[in-house]
C-alpha cells in the first residue's frame, strides 16, 4: 500500500463529497443556518425556572389582611395573578382548563383568624408538570411562612439559621445549565444523522458500484465521507458556542481551545456511529430510523434534560458508555466551572477511546459489496 | 375519487412497508423504549444528594444535625472535608453535590440561645436540582431546630399556615406528567420519520414515473399512501398508553373513545405535514432533516411537554401556537391526569380538526404528479 496514493485517493473522496454538498444549496443552507436557529429558539424554550406562574386566587375574606397576604403571594415575581373570584368553584375550573397553574384559597374570616392566631390558607397545585409543581410548591410556602412571621413580630428568632450559597451559577439560572448542553445535543444530532445517510445514499441511488470498481480501500471511503462532516461539526459548534456565549449571556468561564478539542474528540465517536449505522442499513428510511432509536436514549440517558444522578445505578453505568454524557460534562465545566485539563481528562480520554471503538468497527464492518 | 384506486395505492404501499420489515420493526421499538426509558430510568426527582460535611465545631449538637441530614433520605454524605480549601475542588470535579459547613461556636451559639448558623453551599450548575436540594436542607434544619427546641413539647404554631395540595398528579411523579405528553411526542416522531420518505423516495429512485402513468389522482395517492401509516401510528398510541397504564400506572382519567377519536385528528395532520415536506424536498435527506426541524424538535421542546410555556419568553409563546403538538398536549394530560371531557377541551379538538385539514390540504396541493 502506497501512504501517497491513498492519502490522494483520500482528498479526492474529500472533495466529491464537498463538491456533491455544494451543488445542494437547499442541504448546505439546513446544516449550517439551522443549528444557529435552533439554539436560538431552544435556548429559549430550555428554562425550567419557575416564575410568572398563572395564580388564580379566591378571596372570600376581602379584608386588609387578605389583600396584604395577595400582595406578599405576587410580590415575590414567582406567581401572576391570573384571575379572582370569590368562589372556590372558580378556582377549579380555571385548574381543570390550565388557565391557572397555582390557586391561593383565603377562606372568609381570615382576618380575625390571623388576629387570634391561628389563620390557615389553602394553597392548590396543578401537579400536571410535576417539576413546576414541586418548584412552586416551595416558593408558596416559603412566601406565606415569611408573611407569617411577619405578621407575628413577637415571635422569637430561629434557633438555628440555614445560610445557602449556590455556586458557579449564583442567580440560579437554569438557561446557563441547559444553553451549553443544547450545543452538545445539536452536534449530536446534525452529524450523527448526516453521516448515517452517506454510505446507505450510494447504495440506494446505485453509485456505491461505481466507488467499488475504482482503486479505494473501504477505511479512505471511511475517513473521505467523514471529514467533510467533521469539518460542518466542528464549524456548527463554533457558531452555536459564539451563540451561547454572546446572544444568551452564557457564561464561559474555561478555555476555548480545551472546548475546540474536546469537540474534535466528540465528533469521533458521533460520526462513527453514523457509519457504523450507515454500513447496517439497506435504505435511507431505515437508517433514518436506526440513527433515531440511537439518538434518543443518547439524548435521555446524557445528562441533558434529566440529570445522571437520578437514574437508578444500573442506567448511570450505562451511560459512562454515552459519549454524550462525557461531552456534556466537559462543556458544562469549560462554560460554568472553569475547569481544565486536571479535572476533565478522564472525559477526553473516554471520547477518543470511543471514537476510536466506534470508527473502527464501522470500518469493519463496511465492505466493499453491493449486497 | 375512486375507493378503488385509492386501496390499490394503500395496497402497494403496505407491500413495500411490509418487505422492509426493519423499518416496520422499529416503528414499533421506538415507542417502547422511549416508555421504557421515561418509566424506569429517568426523572426529576432528586434523592441521595452527594454531600460534603466540613464540620469546623466537632460538637455533639453539629454531629446531631448532619445525623438529621443523613436521616432524611435525601442527603448522603460522602466526604468528610477538614480544610476549606477542600470544597472547590471537589465541587469542580463535580463529586459532591453540595456541601455543609457547621461552623465554630454552632454548639456554644445554640446553647447560648443566640441564633445558630449553619452554610449550605451547593453546586448551581444544575438550577433546577440546586433549587430542590436547598429547599430539602431547608426543611431538614427547620424541622431539627423544631424538635431540639421543643425539646419534646410542641414548638408555637405560627399564625398562619399555608395547607397545599396538588391535584392531578398527587405524588408529582415526572412519569405521570412524561407519560400522557409522550403520546404525542411519539406520534410525531413516528409520523415525521415514515411518512417524510415516502413520496421523496418515489422521487429519488424514478418510480414517481410509473405512479404518473397510473389514472390515480393527486388526493388519491395522498390518501392512500396515508391509510398505512395511519394504522401504524394508532397502534403505536395503543401501544404507548397500554404500556403506560398496566406497565407504570399512570391514571387514564378521562374518555378512551375521546383520546382515540382526537388522536386520529391529530395523526391525520402529523402525517399529512410529513407528506407535505417529503412533496416539496423531493430529497429523502433533505426530508428527514426537514421533518426533524419543523416537527419532532418542536413537538419535544416548545410544546410544553417537558419546559413549562408558561415561563418562555413572550415572544416564543407565541411561537409554541404554530406547534400543533402543543394542542394535542393539552388533550392527553387533560384526558390522562385530569379526566375532562369534550366541555373542557372543545377548543383543542376544533384546532385538532383544523390541523388535520390543513395538513392532508397542504400535502395535497402540495403533490404534483408532472414530471418537471
Amino acid at each position: 500500500m502506497n501512504p501517497r496514493a491513498s492519502l490522494r485517493r483520500m482528498r479526492v473522496t474529500v472533495a466529491k463529497e464537498f463538491l456533491q454538498l455544494r451543488r445542494d444549496p437547499r442541504r448546505y443552507r439546513l446544516l449550517l443556518i439551522a443549528p444557529v436557529l435552533q439554539l436560538v429558539v431552544f435556548g429559549y424554550a430550555v428554562s425550567t425556572d419557575v416564575r410568572h406562574t398563572a395564580t388564580f386566587v379566591v378571596d372570600g375574606d376581602r379584608t386588609a389582611a387578605s389583600r396584604q397576604l395577595v400582595e406578599a403571594f405576587i410580590a415575590a415575581g414567582y406567581f401572576d395573578l391570573a384571575a379572582t373570584s370569590q368562589r372556590a368553584a372558580d378556582a377549579v375550573a380555571a385548574l381543570d382548563r390550565g388557565d391557572a397553574t397555582v390557586a391561593l384559597v383565603i377562606p372568609a374570616g381570615y382576618a380575625a383568624d390571623l388576629a387570634a392566631g391561628n389563620a390557615e390558607v389553602q394553597v392548590l397545585l396543578a401537579g400536571t408538570n410535576s417539576n413546576l409543581a414541586t418548584v412552586a410548591l416551595g416558593y408558596a410556602e416559603r412566601i406565606v411562612q415569611s408573611h407569617s412571621a411577619g405578621v407575628a413580630a413577637e415571635l422569637p428568632p430561629p434557633a438555628v439559621e440555614l445560610r445557602d450559597r449556590a455556586w458557579f451559577n449564583p442567580a440560579l439560572e437554569s438557561r446557563n445549565y441547559n444553553v451549553p448542553a443544547v450545543v452538545g445535543a445539536i452536534i449530536m444530532l446534525v452529524c450523527m444523522l448526516l453521516t448515517s445517510l452517506a454510505v446507505v445514499r450510494e447504495r440506494e441511488i446505485g453509485t456505491l458500484e461505481q466507488l467499488m470498481v475504482s482503486p479505494i480501500r473501504p477505511l479512505e471511503l471511511i475517513a473521505g465521507k467523514t471529514v467533510p462532516f467533521a469539518l460542518i461539526g466542528l464549524v456548527d459548534l463554533v457558531l452555536i458556542t459564539l451563540v451561547a456565549v454572546f446572544w444568551f449571556d452564557v457564561p464561559f468561564a474555561g478555555s476555548p481551545a480545551l472546548l475546540l478539542l474536546a469537540g474534535v474528540l466528540f465528533l469521533l465517536p458521533a460520526l462513527g456511529v453514523g457509519l457504523l449505522i450507515s454500513t447496517v442499513s439497506k435504505t435511507q428510511q431505515e437508517a433514518f430510523m436506526a440513527s433515531f432509536l440511537v439518538f434518543m436514549p443518547t439524548i435521555l440517558l446524557s445528562g441533558f434534560l434529566f440529570p445522571v444522578d437520578s437514574m437508578p445505578a444500573a442506567f448511570r453505568w450505562l451511560s459512562l458508555l454515552n459519549p454524550l454524557r462525557h461531552f456534556l460534562e466537559i462543556v458544562r465545566g469549560i462554560f460554568l466551572k472553569g475547569t481544565g485539563p486536571a479535572e476533565l481528562w478522564p472525559q477526553h480520554l473516554a471520547l477518543a477511546a470511543m471514537g476510536a471503538a466506534l470508527l473502527g468497527l464501522a470500518a469493519a464492518r463496511f465492505r466493499k459489496r453491493a449486497d | 375519487m375512486s375507493p378503488r384506486r385509492l386501496l390499490a395505492i394503500a395496497r402497494k404501499e403496505v407491500r413495500q412497508l411490509s418487505r422492509d420489515t426493519r423499518s416496520l420493526l422499529l416503528a414499533f421499538l421506538l415507542p417502547v423504549l422511549l416508555l421504557i426509558l421515561f418509566g424506569y430510568a429517568i426523572s426529576w426527582d432528586v434523592r441521595d444528594v452527594r454531600t460534603g460535611v466540613l464540620d469546623q465545631d466537632r460538637s455533639a449538637a453539629g454531629r446531631e444535625l448532619l445525623d438529621a441530614f443523613r436521616a432524611s433520605g435525601y442527603f448522603s454524605i460522602t466526604a468528610v472535608i477538614d480544610d476549606p480549601g477542600e470544597i472547590r475542588p471537589l465541587l469542580d470535579r463535580g463529586s459532591v453535590q453540595a456541601v455543609l459547613v457547621i461552623p465554630p461556636g454552632f454548639a456554644a451559639d445554640l446553647g447560648a440561645g443566640r441564633t445558630a448558623r449553619v452554610q449550605a453551599l451547593v453546586d448551581g450548575s444544575d438550577a433546577n436540582t440546586a433549587t430542590i436540594v436547598l429547599g430539602y436542607a431547608r426543611g431538614v434544619v427547620a424541622s431539627w431546630a423544631a424538635r431540639r427546641g421543643g425539646d419534646g413539647a410542641e414548638p408555637p404554631r405560627p399564625p398562619l399556615v399555608a395547607q397545599t395540595r396538588v391535584w392531578f398528579n398527587e405524588e408529582l411523579e415526572s412519569k405521570n406528567m412524561i407519560v400522557p405528553g409522550l403520546v404525542a411526542v411519539i406520534m410525531m416522531i413516528v409520523a415525521a420519520m415514515l411518512t417524510s420518505l415516502t413520496i421523496a423516495r418515489e422521487w429519488e429512485r424514478g418510480t414517481m414515473e410509473q405512479l404518473a402513468a397510473t389514472p390515480v389522482t393527486r388526493l388519491e395517492v395522498v390518501m392512500g399512501k396515508l391509510l398505512p401509516y395511519l394504522v401504524i401510528g394508532l397502534l403505536d398510541v395503543a401501544l404507548s398508553t397500554a404500556l403506560g397504564v398496566w406497565l407504570f400506572g399512570v391514571p387514564l382519567r378521562g374518555s378512551l373513545l375521546l383520546l382515540a377519536a382526537l388522536s386520529l385528528l391529530f395523526l391525520l395532520g402529523a402525517l399529512g405535514l410529513g407528506m407535505f415536506i417529503s412533496a416539496i424536498t423531493r430529497s429523502q435527506i433533505l426530508a428527514t432533516q426537514a421533518a426533524m426541524i419543523a416537527t419532532f424538535l418542536p413537538a419535544f421542546l416548545l410544546s410544553g411537554f417537558m419546559f413549562a410555556i408558561e415561563v418562555m419568553p413572550r415572544a416564543l409563546q407565541f411561537v409554541t401556537y404554530l406547534v400543533p403538538a402543543r394542542y394535542f398536549l393539552v388533550v392527553t394530560r387533560g384526558i390522562f391526569l385530569k379526566g375532562v371531557g369534550v366541555g373542557v377541551l372543545h377548543t383543542q379538538a376544533l384546532l385538532m380538526l383544523a390541523f388535520a385539514a390543513a395538513g392532508v390540504g397542504l400535502a395535497v396541493a402540495s403533490f404534483r404528479k408532472e414530471l418537471a
